[in-house]
Protein backbone atom coordinates (compact mmCIF):
# COMPACT_ATOMS: atom_id res chain seq x y z
CA UNK A 1 0.00 0.00 0.00
CA UNK A 2 2.69 2.43 1.13
CA UNK A 3 4.47 1.94 -2.11
CA UNK A 4 1.83 2.18 -4.20
CA UNK A 5 0.54 5.83 -2.30
CA UNK A 6 4.25 6.99 -2.83
CA UNK A 7 4.33 7.04 -6.05
CA UNK A 8 2.67 9.84 -6.86
CA UNK A 9 0.97 10.15 -10.81
CA UNK A 10 0.61 13.35 -12.38
CA UNK A 11 -3.25 14.51 -11.83
CA UNK A 12 -2.96 15.40 -15.74
CA UNK A 13 -1.24 15.35 -19.04
CA UNK A 14 0.63 19.17 -19.25
CA UNK A 15 0.84 20.22 -22.45
CA UNK A 16 3.35 22.87 -22.66
CA UNK A 17 1.37 26.50 -22.89
CA UNK A 18 1.52 26.50 -26.50
CA UNK A 19 1.55 30.28 -27.68
CA UNK A 20 -1.28 31.38 -30.30
CA UNK A 21 1.58 32.25 -32.83
CA UNK A 22 3.24 28.49 -33.19
CA UNK A 23 -0.14 27.16 -35.27
CA UNK A 24 1.05 29.84 -37.74
CA UNK A 25 4.08 29.09 -38.05
CA UNK A 26 3.43 26.49 -40.82
CA UNK A 27 1.30 28.08 -42.98
CA UNK A 28 3.48 31.20 -43.27
CA UNK A 29 6.60 29.17 -43.95
CA UNK A 30 4.65 27.51 -46.77
CA UNK A 31 4.13 30.52 -48.31
CA UNK A 32 7.20 32.13 -47.78
CA UNK A 33 8.80 28.91 -49.83
CA UNK A 34 5.78 29.60 -52.05
CA UNK A 35 7.21 33.06 -52.68
CA UNK A 36 10.26 32.36 -53.12
CA UNK A 37 9.21 29.52 -55.77
CA UNK A 38 7.69 31.92 -57.98
CA UNK A 39 10.30 34.99 -57.52
CA UNK A 40 12.91 32.21 -58.71
CA UNK A 41 10.94 31.17 -61.41
CA UNK A 42 10.89 27.33 -60.26
CA UNK A 43 7.26 27.50 -60.61
CA UNK A 44 6.52 29.47 -63.50
CA UNK A 45 3.74 32.36 -62.35
CA UNK A 46 1.21 30.81 -65.27
CA UNK A 47 0.63 28.05 -62.96
CA UNK A 48 0.88 29.84 -59.92
CA UNK A 49 1.26 33.41 -59.17
CA UNK A 50 3.83 34.43 -56.44
CA UNK A 51 1.45 35.39 -52.93
CA UNK A 52 2.82 38.61 -53.58
CA UNK A 53 0.08 38.85 -56.68
CA UNK A 54 -2.23 37.46 -55.17
CA UNK A 55 -2.44 39.75 -52.23
CA UNK A 56 -1.71 42.88 -54.72
CA UNK A 57 -5.15 41.42 -56.68
CA UNK A 58 -6.79 41.15 -53.67
CA UNK A 59 -5.67 44.73 -52.33
CA UNK A 60 -7.25 45.84 -56.07
CA UNK A 61 -10.44 44.04 -55.40
CA UNK A 62 -10.96 45.51 -52.33
CA UNK A 63 -10.13 48.92 -53.54
CA UNK A 64 -13.26 48.27 -56.16
CA UNK A 65 -15.16 47.01 -53.03
CA UNK A 66 -16.08 43.72 -55.27
CA UNK A 67 -14.21 41.29 -52.20
CA UNK A 68 -16.50 42.48 -49.39
CA UNK A 69 -19.37 42.44 -51.71
CA UNK A 70 -18.74 39.14 -52.68
CA UNK A 71 -17.50 37.86 -49.14
CA UNK A 72 -20.78 39.33 -47.72
CA UNK A 73 -22.39 37.27 -50.33
CA UNK A 74 -21.05 34.03 -49.58
CA UNK A 75 -21.30 34.85 -45.44
CA UNK A 76 -25.14 35.51 -46.16
CA UNK A 77 -25.58 32.41 -48.16
CA UNK A 78 -23.50 30.29 -45.30
CA UNK A 79 -25.39 31.53 -42.13
CA UNK A 80 -28.58 31.78 -43.62
CA UNK A 81 -28.56 27.97 -44.78
CA UNK A 82 -26.75 26.71 -41.96
CA UNK A 83 -29.49 28.15 -39.51
CA UNK A 84 -32.16 26.63 -41.56
CA UNK A 85 -30.74 23.53 -42.26
CA UNK A 86 -29.00 23.33 -38.80
CA UNK A 87 -32.77 24.27 -36.86
CA UNK A 88 -34.53 21.64 -39.03
CA UNK A 89 -31.66 18.60 -38.03
CA UNK A 90 -31.62 20.24 -34.43
CA UNK A 91 -35.47 20.12 -33.92
CA UNK A 92 -35.42 16.29 -35.41
CA UNK A 93 -32.83 15.24 -33.78
CA UNK A 94 -34.51 16.20 -30.50
CA UNK A 95 -37.78 15.04 -31.17
CA UNK A 96 -36.54 11.38 -32.35
CA UNK A 97 -33.92 11.11 -29.65
CA UNK A 98 -36.77 11.91 -27.05
CA UNK A 99 -39.49 10.46 -28.80
CA UNK A 100 -39.93 6.72 -30.32
CA UNK A 101 -42.72 7.41 -32.08
CA UNK A 102 -41.46 10.18 -34.00
CA UNK A 103 -38.52 8.42 -34.46
CA UNK A 104 -40.40 5.53 -35.89
CA UNK A 105 -41.95 7.66 -38.10
CA UNK A 106 -39.11 9.73 -39.47
CA UNK A 107 -35.47 8.13 -39.17
CA UNK A 108 -35.52 5.80 -41.76
CA UNK A 109 -36.83 7.76 -44.42
CA UNK A 110 -34.08 10.45 -43.09
CA UNK A 111 -31.32 7.84 -43.64
CA UNK A 112 -32.53 7.40 -46.71
CA UNK A 113 -32.21 10.41 -47.68
CA UNK A 114 -29.27 11.21 -46.39
CA UNK A 115 -27.38 8.48 -47.91
CA UNK A 116 -28.24 10.44 -51.40
CA UNK A 117 -25.19 12.97 -51.77
CA UNK A 118 -26.82 16.30 -51.58
CA UNK A 119 -24.67 17.56 -54.07
CA UNK A 120 -25.97 15.51 -56.88
CA UNK A 121 -29.15 17.18 -56.36
CA UNK A 122 -27.62 20.31 -57.98
CA UNK A 123 -29.47 20.06 -61.34
CA UNK A 124 -32.98 19.41 -59.79
CA UNK A 125 -31.99 22.51 -57.66
CA UNK A 126 -31.20 24.41 -60.52
CA UNK A 127 -34.21 23.48 -62.95
CA UNK A 128 -36.43 24.27 -59.65
CA UNK A 129 -35.08 27.47 -58.45
CA UNK A 130 -32.69 28.24 -61.20
CA UNK A 131 -29.74 30.53 -60.10
CA UNK A 132 -31.52 32.05 -57.45
CA UNK A 133 -30.40 32.69 -53.98
CA UNK A 134 -32.87 29.77 -52.88
CA UNK A 135 -31.00 27.28 -55.02
CA UNK A 136 -27.80 28.13 -52.79
CA UNK A 137 -29.51 28.05 -49.53
CA UNK A 138 -31.55 24.83 -50.21
CA UNK A 139 -27.98 22.85 -50.72
CA UNK A 140 -26.75 24.64 -47.69
CA UNK A 141 -29.33 23.55 -45.39
CA UNK A 142 -30.11 20.22 -47.17
CA UNK A 143 -26.17 19.35 -46.27
CA UNK A 144 -25.83 20.60 -43.03
CA UNK A 145 -29.47 19.38 -41.59
CA UNK A 146 -27.66 15.58 -41.43
CA UNK A 147 -24.42 16.71 -39.51
CA UNK A 148 -26.77 18.11 -37.00
CA UNK A 149 -29.48 15.95 -37.07
CA UNK A 150 -27.07 12.63 -36.01
CA UNK A 151 -24.86 13.76 -33.82
CA UNK A 152 -28.30 15.62 -31.72
CA UNK A 153 -29.95 12.50 -32.61
CA UNK A 154 -27.05 10.26 -30.72
CA UNK A 155 -26.13 12.90 -28.11
CA UNK A 156 -29.73 12.41 -26.74
CA UNK A 157 -29.72 8.95 -27.04
CA UNK A 158 -26.50 8.13 -25.37
CA UNK A 159 -27.14 10.58 -22.08
CA UNK A 160 -26.00 8.62 -19.06
CA UNK A 161 -29.50 6.75 -18.45
CA UNK A 162 -28.23 6.46 -14.97
CA UNK A 163 -28.12 10.41 -14.71
CA UNK A 164 -32.00 10.33 -16.42
CA UNK A 165 -33.17 8.06 -13.20
CA UNK A 166 -31.56 10.22 -10.59
CA UNK A 167 -33.11 13.04 -12.23
CA UNK A 168 -36.55 11.27 -12.29
CA UNK A 169 -35.90 9.64 -8.33
CA UNK A 170 -35.08 13.92 -7.36
CA UNK A 171 -38.67 14.47 -9.06
CA UNK A 172 -37.61 16.51 -11.71
CA UNK A 173 -40.38 17.19 -14.19
CA UNK A 174 -39.84 16.62 -18.20
CA UNK A 175 -38.80 19.99 -19.07
CA UNK A 176 -36.64 20.55 -16.03
CA UNK A 177 -34.82 16.81 -16.84
CA UNK A 178 -34.54 17.98 -20.41
CA UNK A 179 -32.70 21.16 -19.61
CA UNK A 180 -30.73 19.61 -16.83
CA UNK A 181 -30.08 17.04 -17.88
CA UNK A 182 -30.65 15.68 -21.13
CA UNK A 183 -29.61 18.81 -23.19
CA UNK A 184 -26.42 19.65 -20.73
CA UNK A 185 -25.46 15.69 -21.93
CA UNK A 186 -26.09 15.62 -25.62
CA UNK A 187 -24.31 19.05 -25.61
CA UNK A 188 -20.47 17.75 -26.93
CA UNK A 189 -22.06 15.70 -29.76
CA UNK A 190 -24.23 18.42 -30.90
CA UNK A 191 -20.77 20.45 -31.13
CA UNK A 192 -19.32 18.14 -32.66
CA UNK A 193 -22.10 17.93 -35.18
CA UNK A 194 -22.32 21.65 -36.02
CA UNK A 195 -18.08 21.48 -36.49
CA UNK A 196 -19.35 18.53 -39.31
CA UNK A 197 -21.46 20.75 -40.49
CA UNK A 198 -19.38 24.31 -40.85
CA UNK A 199 -17.41 21.79 -43.18
CA UNK A 200 -20.30 20.77 -45.15
CA UNK A 201 -21.45 24.66 -45.41
CA UNK A 202 -18.48 25.51 -47.41
CA UNK A 203 -17.93 22.84 -49.03
CA UNK A 204 -21.38 22.97 -50.78
CA UNK A 205 -21.63 26.51 -50.97
CA UNK A 206 -17.99 26.41 -52.98
CA UNK A 207 -19.78 24.24 -55.44
CA UNK A 208 -23.08 26.01 -55.52
CA UNK A 209 -21.39 29.05 -56.77
CA UNK A 210 -19.28 28.01 -59.11
CA UNK A 211 -21.59 26.12 -60.94
CA UNK A 212 -24.90 28.29 -60.41
CA UNK A 213 -24.46 31.76 -59.22
CA UNK A 214 -23.96 35.38 -60.34
CA UNK A 215 -22.37 36.37 -57.24
CA UNK A 216 -20.26 35.28 -54.40
CA UNK A 217 -16.64 33.83 -53.83
CA UNK A 218 -17.59 30.55 -56.15
CA UNK A 219 -18.89 33.13 -58.56
CA UNK A 220 -15.74 35.41 -58.37
CA UNK A 221 -13.49 32.58 -59.05
CA UNK A 222 -15.43 31.54 -61.59
CA UNK A 223 -15.49 34.78 -63.64
CA UNK A 224 -11.71 35.17 -62.69
CA UNK A 225 -11.20 32.10 -64.36
CA UNK A 226 -12.98 33.02 -67.49
CA UNK A 227 -10.36 36.01 -67.96
CA UNK A 228 -7.15 33.66 -67.36
CA UNK A 229 -6.70 36.25 -63.44
CA UNK A 230 -5.13 33.39 -62.18
CA UNK A 231 -4.33 35.32 -59.12
CA UNK A 232 -7.88 36.20 -58.31
CA UNK A 233 -8.40 32.35 -58.76
CA UNK A 234 -6.02 31.66 -55.94
CA UNK A 235 -6.94 34.10 -53.81
CA UNK A 236 -10.68 33.05 -53.52
CA UNK A 237 -9.02 29.79 -52.88
CA UNK A 238 -7.02 31.34 -49.49
CA UNK A 239 -10.03 33.49 -48.51
CA UNK A 240 -12.19 30.05 -48.51
CA UNK A 241 -9.77 28.36 -46.07
CA UNK A 242 -9.64 31.18 -43.72
CA UNK A 243 -13.72 31.60 -43.67
CA UNK A 244 -13.73 28.09 -43.16
CA UNK A 245 -10.83 28.49 -39.85
CA UNK A 246 -12.92 31.24 -38.55
CA UNK A 247 -15.61 29.18 -38.52
CA UNK A 248 -14.19 26.48 -36.27
CA UNK A 249 -12.46 28.79 -34.14
CA UNK A 250 -16.43 30.46 -33.72
CA UNK A 251 -17.49 26.74 -32.65
CA UNK A 252 -14.61 25.70 -30.56
CA UNK A 253 -15.09 29.28 -28.75
CA UNK A 254 -18.16 28.30 -28.07
CA UNK A 255 -17.74 25.19 -27.21
CA UNK A 256 -14.84 26.30 -24.64
CA UNK A 257 -17.77 28.49 -23.28
CA UNK A 258 -20.56 25.80 -22.77
CA UNK A 259 -18.69 23.06 -21.77
CA UNK A 260 -16.23 24.43 -19.06
CA UNK A 261 -17.83 21.99 -17.09
CA UNK A 262 -16.02 19.14 -19.66
CA UNK A 263 -12.79 17.48 -18.60
CA UNK A 264 -10.55 18.01 -22.09
CA UNK A 265 -11.59 21.54 -21.30
CA UNK A 266 -10.52 21.77 -18.27
CA UNK A 267 -7.22 24.27 -17.99
CA UNK A 268 -4.66 23.40 -15.41
CA UNK B 1 -19.16 -14.81 21.91
CA UNK B 2 -22.83 -13.81 22.93
CA UNK B 3 -24.89 -15.35 20.02
CA UNK B 4 -27.55 -12.62 18.96
CA UNK B 5 -27.90 -14.39 15.68
CA UNK B 6 -30.51 -15.67 15.06
CA UNK B 7 -30.53 -18.10 12.40
CA UNK B 8 -33.38 -19.64 9.75
CA UNK B 9 -35.98 -18.28 11.13
CA UNK B 10 -39.16 -20.09 10.00
CA UNK B 11 -41.84 -18.48 7.85
CA UNK B 12 -44.41 -18.43 10.93
CA UNK B 13 -41.62 -16.30 12.86
CA UNK B 14 -41.23 -13.96 10.31
CA UNK B 15 -44.71 -13.62 10.00
CA UNK B 16 -45.24 -12.86 13.27
CA UNK B 17 -42.38 -10.44 13.53
CA UNK B 18 -44.18 -8.39 10.35
CA UNK B 19 -47.02 -8.18 12.12
CA UNK B 20 -45.66 -6.88 15.37
CA UNK B 21 -45.40 -3.26 16.09
CA UNK B 22 -46.94 -1.72 12.68
CA UNK B 23 -47.32 1.93 14.28
CA UNK B 24 -44.85 4.45 14.59
CA UNK B 25 -46.14 4.84 18.50
CA UNK B 26 -45.18 1.15 19.51
CA UNK B 27 -42.09 1.30 17.30
CA UNK B 28 -40.77 4.54 19.31
CA UNK B 29 -41.52 2.31 22.51
CA UNK B 30 -39.84 -0.23 21.28
CA UNK B 31 -36.59 2.34 20.36
CA UNK B 32 -36.67 5.36 22.61
CA UNK B 33 -34.37 7.28 21.04
CA UNK B 34 -35.70 10.32 19.10
CA UNK B 35 -36.31 9.16 14.94
CA UNK B 36 -37.42 11.46 12.19
CA UNK B 37 -37.66 8.46 10.39
CA UNK B 38 -40.26 6.28 9.30
CA UNK B 39 -41.06 2.35 9.87
CA UNK B 40 -41.27 0.16 7.07
CA UNK B 41 -43.44 -2.51 6.87
CA UNK B 42 -42.97 -5.31 3.94
CA UNK B 43 -45.28 -8.39 3.19
CA UNK B 44 -45.54 -11.32 0.79
CA UNK B 45 -43.72 -8.99 -1.25
CA UNK B 46 -42.68 -10.27 -5.27
CA UNK B 47 -40.52 -9.45 -8.03
CA UNK B 48 -40.00 -10.95 -11.27
CA UNK B 49 -38.11 -10.24 -14.21
CA UNK B 50 -39.47 -12.32 -16.89
CA UNK B 51 -39.28 -16.11 -15.99
CA UNK B 52 -36.86 -15.39 -13.09
CA UNK B 53 -38.13 -15.06 -9.95
CA UNK B 54 -35.94 -12.67 -8.26
CA UNK B 55 -37.84 -11.82 -4.73
CA UNK B 56 -40.23 -14.81 -3.15
CA UNK B 57 -42.34 -13.58 -0.75
CA UNK B 58 -40.29 -10.81 1.78
CA UNK B 59 -41.94 -10.34 4.95
CA UNK B 60 -40.15 -7.88 7.12
CA UNK B 61 -40.97 -5.01 9.27
CA UNK B 62 -38.10 -2.09 9.91
CA UNK B 63 -38.88 0.11 13.01
CA UNK B 64 -38.39 3.76 12.21
CA UNK B 65 -35.05 4.86 12.68
CA UNK B 66 -33.00 1.55 12.69
CA UNK B 67 -30.31 1.07 10.51
CA UNK B 68 -31.05 -2.23 8.36
CA UNK B 69 -27.97 -3.65 6.07
CA UNK B 70 -28.89 -6.39 3.49
CA UNK B 71 -26.18 -8.82 2.66
CA UNK B 72 -25.93 -11.58 0.36
CA UNK B 73 -24.45 -13.05 -3.13
CA UNK B 74 -24.38 -11.27 -5.79
CA UNK B 75 -28.03 -11.86 -7.81
CA UNK B 76 -29.96 -12.55 -4.23
CA UNK B 77 -32.59 -10.14 -4.85
CA UNK B 78 -31.25 -7.78 -2.50
CA UNK B 79 -30.79 -4.88 -4.81
CA UNK B 80 -34.04 -5.52 -6.33
CA UNK B 81 -35.65 -5.38 -3.08
CA UNK B 82 -33.95 -2.03 -1.94
CA UNK B 83 -34.93 -0.65 -5.85
CA UNK B 84 -38.62 -2.17 -4.64
CA UNK B 85 -38.60 0.16 -1.00
CA UNK B 86 -36.98 3.26 -3.09
CA UNK B 87 -39.80 3.24 -5.78
CA UNK B 88 -37.48 2.44 -8.50
CA UNK B 89 -39.34 -0.42 -10.23
CA UNK B 90 -42.95 -1.42 -9.72
CA UNK B 91 -44.24 -4.53 -7.14
CA UNK B 92 -45.54 -7.68 -8.87
CA UNK B 93 -47.47 -8.75 -5.40
CA UNK B 94 -47.66 -8.19 -2.09
CA UNK B 95 -47.05 -4.22 -0.26
CA UNK B 96 -43.95 -1.64 1.29
CA UNK B 97 -46.07 0.39 3.35
CA UNK B 98 -44.52 3.18 5.22
CA UNK B 99 -47.22 3.78 8.24
CA UNK B 100 -48.22 7.23 6.65
CA UNK B 101 -48.63 9.16 3.25
CA UNK B 102 -44.78 9.57 2.10
CA UNK B 103 -43.53 12.52 0.19
CA UNK B 104 -41.53 11.89 -2.49
CA UNK B 105 -38.41 13.98 -0.52
CA UNK B 106 -39.14 11.56 2.53
CA UNK B 107 -37.05 8.52 0.62
CA UNK B 108 -33.57 9.13 -0.65
CA UNK B 109 -31.62 6.88 -2.62
CA UNK B 110 -27.30 6.44 -2.47
CA UNK B 111 -26.37 4.28 -5.38
CA UNK B 112 -22.61 3.12 -6.08
CA UNK B 113 -22.17 5.58 -8.60
CA UNK B 114 -22.26 8.75 -7.84
CA UNK B 115 -24.34 10.04 -10.07
CA UNK B 116 -23.44 13.35 -10.25
CA UNK B 117 -24.23 15.94 -13.27
CA UNK B 118 -20.67 16.70 -14.75
CA UNK B 119 -22.27 19.94 -15.77
CA UNK B 120 -23.24 21.39 -12.57
CA UNK B 121 -20.99 22.54 -10.22
CA UNK B 122 -21.42 21.11 -6.72
CA UNK B 123 -23.41 23.57 -5.01
CA UNK B 124 -25.87 22.97 -7.69
CA UNK B 125 -25.70 19.39 -7.59
CA UNK B 126 -26.81 19.27 -3.85
CA UNK B 127 -29.65 21.69 -4.90
CA UNK B 128 -30.76 19.14 -6.98
CA UNK B 129 -31.81 16.92 -3.84
CA UNK B 130 -34.56 19.39 -2.74
CA UNK B 131 -36.71 18.21 -4.86
CA UNK B 132 -39.72 20.27 -5.73
CA UNK B 133 -38.03 23.09 -3.21
CA UNK B 134 -34.92 23.74 -5.53
CA UNK B 135 -36.38 27.47 -6.04
CA UNK B 136 -36.96 28.27 -2.81
CA UNK B 137 -35.33 30.91 -1.50
CA UNK B 138 -32.95 28.62 1.30
CA UNK B 139 -32.32 26.45 -1.35
CA UNK B 140 -28.52 27.72 -1.41
CA UNK B 141 -28.55 27.78 2.03
CA UNK B 142 -29.50 24.48 2.93
CA UNK B 143 -27.42 23.13 0.02
CA UNK B 144 -24.40 24.45 2.03
CA UNK B 145 -24.92 23.13 5.01
CA UNK B 146 -25.51 19.48 3.33
CA UNK B 147 -22.16 20.41 2.07
CA UNK B 148 -20.62 21.11 5.48
CA UNK B 149 -22.59 18.28 6.92
CA UNK B 150 -20.03 16.06 4.61
CA UNK B 151 -17.21 17.86 5.07
CA UNK B 152 -17.22 19.69 1.65
CA UNK B 153 -18.34 23.02 2.21
CA UNK B 154 -14.83 24.65 0.09
CA UNK B 155 -15.85 22.84 -2.95
CA UNK B 156 -18.56 24.16 -3.33
CA UNK B 157 -17.81 25.83 -6.55
CA UNK B 158 -16.06 23.01 -8.13
CA UNK B 159 -17.05 20.51 -11.21
CA UNK B 160 -17.40 17.33 -10.02
CA UNK B 161 -14.41 15.84 -12.38
CA UNK B 162 -12.07 17.68 -10.11
CA UNK B 163 -13.24 15.46 -7.07
CA UNK B 164 -12.06 12.09 -5.69
CA UNK B 165 -14.23 9.16 -5.86
CA UNK B 166 -14.36 9.72 -2.50
CA UNK B 167 -15.72 13.40 -2.62
CA UNK B 168 -18.07 12.63 -5.14
CA UNK B 169 -19.98 10.08 -3.34
CA UNK B 170 -19.35 12.58 -0.18
CA UNK B 171 -21.64 15.04 -2.43
CA UNK B 172 -23.70 12.38 -3.68
CA UNK B 173 -24.62 11.78 0.01
CA UNK B 174 -25.27 15.70 0.83
CA UNK B 175 -27.90 15.81 -2.35
CA UNK B 176 -29.32 12.78 -0.17
CA UNK B 177 -29.20 14.69 2.94
CA UNK B 178 -30.47 17.75 1.65
CA UNK B 179 -33.92 17.39 1.77
CA UNK B 180 -34.04 15.90 5.40
CA UNK B 181 -35.17 12.23 3.96
CA UNK B 182 -36.87 9.54 6.40
CA UNK B 183 -35.86 6.78 4.74
CA UNK B 184 -32.28 6.80 3.12
CA UNK B 185 -31.68 3.79 0.76
CA UNK B 186 -28.01 2.65 0.23
CA UNK B 187 -27.13 0.61 -2.76
CA UNK B 188 -23.50 -0.34 -2.16
CA UNK B 189 -22.65 3.03 -2.10
CA UNK B 190 -19.26 2.59 -0.96
CA UNK B 191 -18.47 -0.48 -3.38
CA UNK B 192 -16.05 1.53 -5.72
CA UNK B 193 -14.09 3.24 -3.12
CA UNK B 194 -10.65 2.31 -1.67
CA UNK B 195 -10.81 0.56 1.46
CA UNK B 196 -9.03 3.49 3.39
CA UNK B 197 -11.64 6.21 2.21
CA UNK B 198 -14.33 3.56 2.45
CA UNK B 199 -13.76 3.30 5.96
CA UNK B 200 -14.29 7.26 6.76
CA UNK B 201 -16.82 7.01 4.71
CA UNK B 202 -18.21 4.47 7.42
CA UNK B 203 -17.72 6.88 9.65
CA UNK B 204 -19.31 9.25 8.14
CA UNK B 205 -22.37 7.47 7.17
CA UNK B 206 -22.56 6.17 11.16
CA UNK B 207 -22.22 10.04 12.18
CA UNK B 208 -25.27 11.09 10.19
CA UNK B 209 -27.03 8.32 10.36
CA UNK B 210 -27.28 9.21 14.08
CA UNK B 211 -27.82 13.13 14.10
CA UNK B 212 -30.32 12.67 12.14
CA UNK B 213 -31.89 9.75 13.09
CA UNK B 214 -33.45 8.42 9.28
CA UNK B 215 -34.29 4.63 8.88
CA UNK B 216 -31.26 3.47 6.98
CA UNK B 217 -30.96 0.47 4.79
CA UNK B 218 -27.62 -0.52 3.06
CA UNK B 219 -27.46 -3.30 0.55
CA UNK B 220 -23.70 -4.02 0.77
CA UNK B 221 -22.09 -7.58 -0.38
CA UNK B 222 -19.45 -6.46 2.54
CA UNK B 223 -20.46 -8.53 5.77
CA UNK B 224 -17.84 -6.42 7.71
CA UNK B 225 -19.17 -2.83 6.59
CA UNK B 226 -22.94 -4.31 7.32
CA UNK B 227 -21.63 -5.27 11.12
CA UNK B 228 -20.14 -2.12 11.37
CA UNK B 229 -23.01 -0.48 10.43
CA UNK B 230 -26.08 -1.58 11.23
CA UNK B 231 -28.79 -2.76 13.89
CA UNK B 232 -29.38 -5.52 12.39
CA UNK B 233 -28.50 -7.77 9.23
CA UNK B 234 -30.75 -9.57 6.95
CA UNK B 235 -29.33 -12.25 4.93
CA UNK B 236 -31.22 -13.12 1.81
CA UNK B 237 -30.60 -16.27 -0.34
CA UNK B 238 -32.56 -17.07 -3.64
CA UNK B 239 -35.51 -14.25 -2.59
CA UNK B 240 -35.94 -14.83 0.38
CA UNK B 241 -34.64 -13.81 4.11
CA UNK B 242 -32.67 -16.58 4.96
CA UNK B 243 -31.52 -14.85 8.21
CA UNK B 244 -31.99 -12.33 10.27
CA UNK B 245 -29.30 -10.93 12.71
CA UNK B 246 -28.94 -8.16 15.73
CA UNK B 247 -26.05 -6.58 16.19
CA UNK B 248 -25.82 -5.23 19.66
CA UNK B 249 -22.68 -3.61 19.83
CA UNK B 250 -22.09 0.07 21.28
CA UNK B 251 -22.04 3.10 18.94
CA UNK B 252 -19.98 4.84 17.26
CA UNK B 253 -18.57 1.09 16.46
CA UNK B 254 -15.20 0.07 17.12
CA UNK B 255 -13.82 -1.54 14.25
CA UNK B 256 -12.56 -4.37 14.65
CA UNK B 257 -13.37 -5.64 18.13
CA UNK B 258 -13.83 -9.23 18.68
CA UNK B 259 -18.13 -8.94 18.77
CA UNK B 260 -18.15 -7.50 15.52
CA UNK B 261 -15.32 -9.96 13.96
CA UNK B 262 -17.03 -12.76 15.42
CA UNK B 263 -20.63 -11.54 14.13
CA UNK B 264 -18.68 -11.04 10.90
CA UNK B 265 -17.60 -14.74 11.31
CA UNK B 266 -21.14 -16.45 11.31
CA UNK B 267 -22.73 -14.12 8.65
CA UNK B 268 -20.28 -15.24 6.00
CA UNK B 269 -19.79 -18.87 7.61
CA UNK B 270 -23.78 -18.69 6.45
CA UNK B 271 -23.32 -17.61 2.87
CA UNK B 272 -20.24 -19.83 2.54
CA UNK B 273 -22.15 -22.72 3.40
CA UNK B 274 -25.27 -21.67 1.44
CA UNK B 275 -22.84 -22.04 -1.30
CA UNK B 276 -22.04 -25.67 -0.65
CA UNK B 277 -25.44 -26.53 -0.59
CA UNK B 278 -26.03 -25.66 -3.66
Amino acid sequence: MSLIDSISLPRSIRLPRVDGLIQWILPLAVIAIWQIACVTGFVPTRVLPAPSDVALAGWKLLLSGELVRNIWVSFWRASVGFLIGGSIGFAFGLANGLSQLSAKLTDTTLQMVRNVPHLALIPLVILWFGIDESAKLFLVALGVFFPIYLNTLHGIRTVDPQLIEMGRIYGMTDGELFRRVIFPGALPSIFLGIRFALGIMWLTLIVAETIAASSGLGYMAMQAREFMLIDVVVLSILIYALLGKLADSASRLLERATLAWHPAFQKR
Amino acid sequence: MQTALRTSLSETELASRSNFAPHARVVREERPVHTSGLPLSIRGLRKSFGDNEVLRGIDLHIPAGQFVAIVGKSGCGKSTLLRLIAGLEKIDAGSISFGQDIQPEDIRVMFQEPRLLPWARVLSNVEVGLGRDRASKDAHARAEKALTEVGLADKRDQWPSLLSGGQKQRVALARALVSRPRVLAFDEPLGALDALTRISMQRLLERVWRDQGFTAILVTHDVSEAVALADRVLVIEDGRIAHDVVVNAGRPRQRGSAELAGLEGSILSHLLSADDRT
